[in-house]
């Protein structure tokens, strides 16, 4: 079961562009020594990469897994959840004079209780009879909109008047990535896209739906949780270093459909990486070299993936 | 053998299953009949452990179905629900292939393709197996996924209502391979019906279900008769015997 | 069916709500930066004291009262129109439409008057509700869910435009304070475009039984005699310029209009001419607490009652979600 001409040909133009991103990144305009641009571009591509990799991956299985095409983690209020877990812990951190501890351990912490929340809340979305699609995503935005609101509520107690200079982390973007977590995020990252990788042949039995997938032998609700959990790290590494995405992830993984036309996760699992990084490399050395526009390529990714949830609403519906 | 001892489900506060216990022999075609709300999806989703039992146990061959690994089971016993939505565009050969998974864990063999050729040969879906499941009409694809299970080569083949939605020759054409089946492969085939006619000339065995509780369960002859239907669905029935077949009669009552 | 015991009942959710409403008033008169109660306008009588009233107490509490019960009435026309329960104004696009429009008045002509602000406004919010109905339209009405999901998701591409323009602008902080609204900022003399709400609020009781049949489908409506187009056109509008005026005067305030027709329809059921002054009341009652909230929370500094009322009202939104999903799913 290969893939077919169309989806090699454009997967590989895909994986060109890409290329040419990254090195376009590394290298237009270059005014000053090497090791210079090496440790300032170079740590800002391996953010970008990251958040490329984690939302592209992530949002395929977790659509691989919830069996729809429309719903993403991100819409699900996942990357949301993280920040409420953040400000909260930024509450526990300044209350405990623990600052000391350092910041990776910090966020490990931070991901544990992330996980752990998620999986639950996961738990009683999907052992309960839940299964409709829209009440899924309703539940998703809606307990996005009260976790955003639970943690601006927790950041304005937490420091009322140091609110608005907290607040400017609340949206994504690209030119402030958090360097400080850059190391940590690999570890996490390559753990994780190992894991999934491993796991393509299950997701591609898995996406036949919960009854076919356990009549074939998988141990559902083990795998299900593994793989929740997984994306439940990934999407915390991507917001604790840009911030919330909440469209970027749908535009990622339809367009990994789209360019390969397959189902297989070992193709849709790199297009989608490829998608992001090309979206997000590709787009900034767009806007930042040849355009030279100052507009936020996070809100222009952001509005594409609004409007693509809008058709494939109309879309879906009609069927 | 499949043994169920003591099954029961209950949704919120309703008891849909109500302490079933029963076996099914090997061997030969078992249907499982009655009305509407009588536990017979659930009874047949508990025993293939895609819904967990409230009590009670079941064994396959002696092995506990929530305590046997997913895949063991999936050697031995297949299930088909009736209704197999999938967003997938996925061609007939692709979907069938899947069946080989518990096998090979999707590396497929010389072995595994030879099972997949012969599956789809079965249910003659040679012109269709490249063709993408979304493009089939209802029937193709609902023998699309009966290939699957065939394709997945279980001691157990567990069907929930293959015949809704397929027409009369489609309906005869599924039930022939069924019998086949069991005949030829020595396959335990088990389907819920809703035509009890179909129930009466396919089966060795039918369980005939009512209230979330066994109402009576035999051979053909011992359960298509006037009294046992009459009292299982509470309307007039009567059963006649038509070229050496039972067949029952209940479409307008007579006066 | 027999009437009267929802009309007692009615009457006294009334008059309990009334005097919740009043209670809350005086509270919130008597709360505030600076320590000043009612009692000293008796006890101790200075120019400075009736100032502070007068010019800052009093105008911030009528302009809860006003808005609450607007936004309130509001939400339920909204309703009638998408003939779903499970939108309001900050769900569908009206409000981002609004705030959108301020934002362009910012960009344009900063120092645009008051009026003008509010027909801009009012202009944006109809064009984004329409268009919200448009959609609507345009998708076979399976579930009732998806009318507030395609709501939810326009709103935040009109959202999403606007932070682009405020991005491109540098005006980025004043969007988020539109976007997040309170009434600290409420002073004698810059809440009075409210009177407009309130007054498009008595226009709606008024109408109240034509937007029950709206309610009941255009089938429906046409068959009893209602022109469906003229009055849902018309809907859009007082809806439209209810939000318009709530925006430019105090910012977006979400959720008053989900949750209090939804608690209200348990007391009295449908039918709009019993509801709406029920409606009106709670909504003022909800909109005076939340600000009270806020108010004393973190004191001396002050929580937007947006952000309260974007909490209380997503959770009862996950209630009802939740409660109702047998039904739903």
């Amino acid at each position: 079961m290969g893939l077919n001409p169309r989806g090699k040909l454009l997967l590989s133009l895909t994986a060109l562009l890409a290329l040419l991103s990254v090195v376009g990144f590394m290298t237009l305009n270059v005014q000053s020594d090497w090791g210079f641009i090496m440790e300032y571009r170079g740590s800002r591509l391996l953010g970008m990469l990251l958040v490329a990799i984690t939302m592209g991956l992530a949002t395929v299985v977790f659509q691989t897994v919830t069996h729809n095409r429309i719903l993403t983690p991100s819409l699900m209020g996942f990357d949301v959840l993280y920040v409420l877990v953040h400000s909260l812990a930024l509450l526990v951190w300044g209350a405990e004079q623990s600052t000391n501890w350092p910041i990776e351990l910090r966020f490990i912490v931070e991901v544990a209780a992330m996980v752990a929340i998620a999986l639950l809340l996961f738990r009683l979305l999907f052992t309960g009879s839940v299964r409709g699609l829209h009440v899924l995503i309703l539940l998703g935005m809606v307990g996005g909109l009260l976790f955003r609101e639970l943690a601006d509520l927790a950041l304005r107690i937490f420091d009322p008047s140091e609110f608005s200079i907290q607040q400017g982390s609340g949206v994504a973007n690209f030119n402030r990535i958090n360097l400080k977590l850059l190391w940590i995020g690999l570890v996490g990252v390559g753990l994780c896209s190992t894991l999934l990788f491993h796991f393509r042949r299950q997701l591609d039995v898995l996406s036949l739906g919960r009854d076919v997938a356990i009549n074939l032998g998988i141990p559902y609700i083990k795998t299900i949780t593994l793989l929740m959990l997984a994306i439940s790290v990934l999407i915390s590494i991507s917001t604790a270093l840009v911030g919330p995405l909440l469209f970027f992830g749908l535009l990622m993984a339809n367009l990994a459909y789209w360019l390969t036309g397959s189902h297989q996760h070992r193709w849709t699992l790199p297009a989608s990486v490829l998608a992001g990084i090309v979206c997000l490399v590709g787009g900034q050395v767009v806007f930042e070299h040849l355009l030279s526009s100052g507009l936020p390529l996070a809100m222009v990714i952001e509005l594409c993936g609004g409007v693509l949830f809008i058709v494939l609403l109309l879309r879906g519906v009609k069927q | 053998m499949i043994e169920a001892r003591g099954l029961s489900k209950k949704y919120h506060d309703t008891l849909v299953l109500k302490d079933v216990s029963l076996k099914i022999s090997k061997g030969g075609l078992t249907s499982i009949i009655g009305p509407n709300g009588a536990g017979k999806s659930t009874l047949l989703s508990m025993i293939s452990r895609l819904t967990p039992m409230s009590a009670g146990t079941v064994e396959i061959d002696g092995l506990d179905v929530t305590r046997t690994p997913g895949h063991e089971l999936a050697k031995r016993l297949s299930i088909l629900r009736q209704h197999n939505e999938s967003t997938l565009r996925l061609t007939v050969r692709d979907l069938v292939a899947f069946g080989r998974f518990p096998h090979s864990r999707g590396r497929l063999t010389a072995e595994d393709q030879q099972h997949i050729d012969e599956a789809i040969h079965y249910l003659e879906l040679g012109e269709y197996q490249n063709r993408h499941l979304d493009e089939l009409s209802g029937g193709q694809r609902q023998r699309a996924y009966v290939a699957m299970v065939m394709s997945q080569n279980t001691d157990y083949v567990l069907l929930d209502e293959p015949l809704n939605n397929i027409d009369m020759r489609h309906a005869v054409g599924m039930m022939q391979l069924l019998r086949r089946a069991a005949d030829e492969k020595g396959k335990s085939v088990v389907v819920v019906l809703h035509d009890i006619n179909f129930a009466s000339c396919y089966s060795d065995h039918i369980i005939a279900m009512r209230g979330g509780q066994l109402a009576y369960q035999g051979t053909p002859e011992q359960i298509i008769r006037s009294d046992v239907l009459s009292d299982l669905y509470d309307i007039p029935t009567s059963v006649h015997e038509l070229n050496g077949q039972r067949i029952c009669m209940y479409f307008r009552e007579l006066i | 069916m027999n009437s009267s015991p929802i009309k007692h009942h009615t009457v006294s959710w009334l008059i309990a709500l009334t005097l919740l409403v009043f209670v809350l008033s005086v509270i919130s008169l008597n709360v505030g930066a600076s320590r000043m109660n009612l009692l000293h306008l008796f006890t101790q009588p200075d120019d400075r004291i009736t100032q502070l009233l007068f010019v800052s107490r009093w105008p911030r509490t009528l302009a809860l009262i006003l808005a609450g019960a607007s936004l309130a009435v509001a939400g339920l026309i909204l309703q009638m129109m998408a003939r779903n329960r499970l939108v309001e104004p900050s769900m569908v696009g009206t409000v981002d439409a609004a705030a959108l429009g301020v934002l362009l008045c910012a960009i344009v002509a900063p120092g645009m008057a008051l009026w003008l602000k509010f027909g801009v406004a009012t202009a944006f919010s109809v064009t984004g509700t329409l268009l919200f109905l448009t959609v609507l339209k345009r998708i076979p009405l399976r579930s009732a869910l998806i009318v507030p999901l395609v709501g939810l998701v326009l709103a935040g591409v009109i959202h999403a435009v606007s932070g682009l323009l405020a991005h491109q602008f540098e005006l980025s902080q004043a969007l988020r304070s539109w976007n997040s609204g309170d009434f600290s900022a409420v002073l004698r003399g810059r809440y009075e475009l409210l009177w407009v709400a309130a007054g498009i609020m008595l226009l709606a009781a008024f109408l109240a039984d034509r937007f029950t049949v709206i309610g009941m489908g255009k089938d429906f409506a046409t068959n009893v005699g209602v022109n469906y187009q003229g009055l849902t056109a018309f809907g859009v509008l007082l809806v439209s310029m209810i939000v318009a005026s709530t925006v430019v005067i105090a910012g977006a305030l979400p959720f008053i209009g989900l949750i209090v027709p939804n608690l209200v329809r348990l007391i009295t059921g449908d039918n709009l001419r019993r509801a709406i002054p029920l409606v009106a009341l709670a909504g003022s009652a909800l909109m005076l607490a939340a600000d009270l909230l806020g108010r004393v929370l973190i004191h001396p500094y002050e929580i937007p009652s947006a952000n309260i009322l974007a909490i209380s009202g997503s959770l009862v939104f996950l209630i009802i979600l939740l409660r109702g999903r047998k039904q739903w799913a």
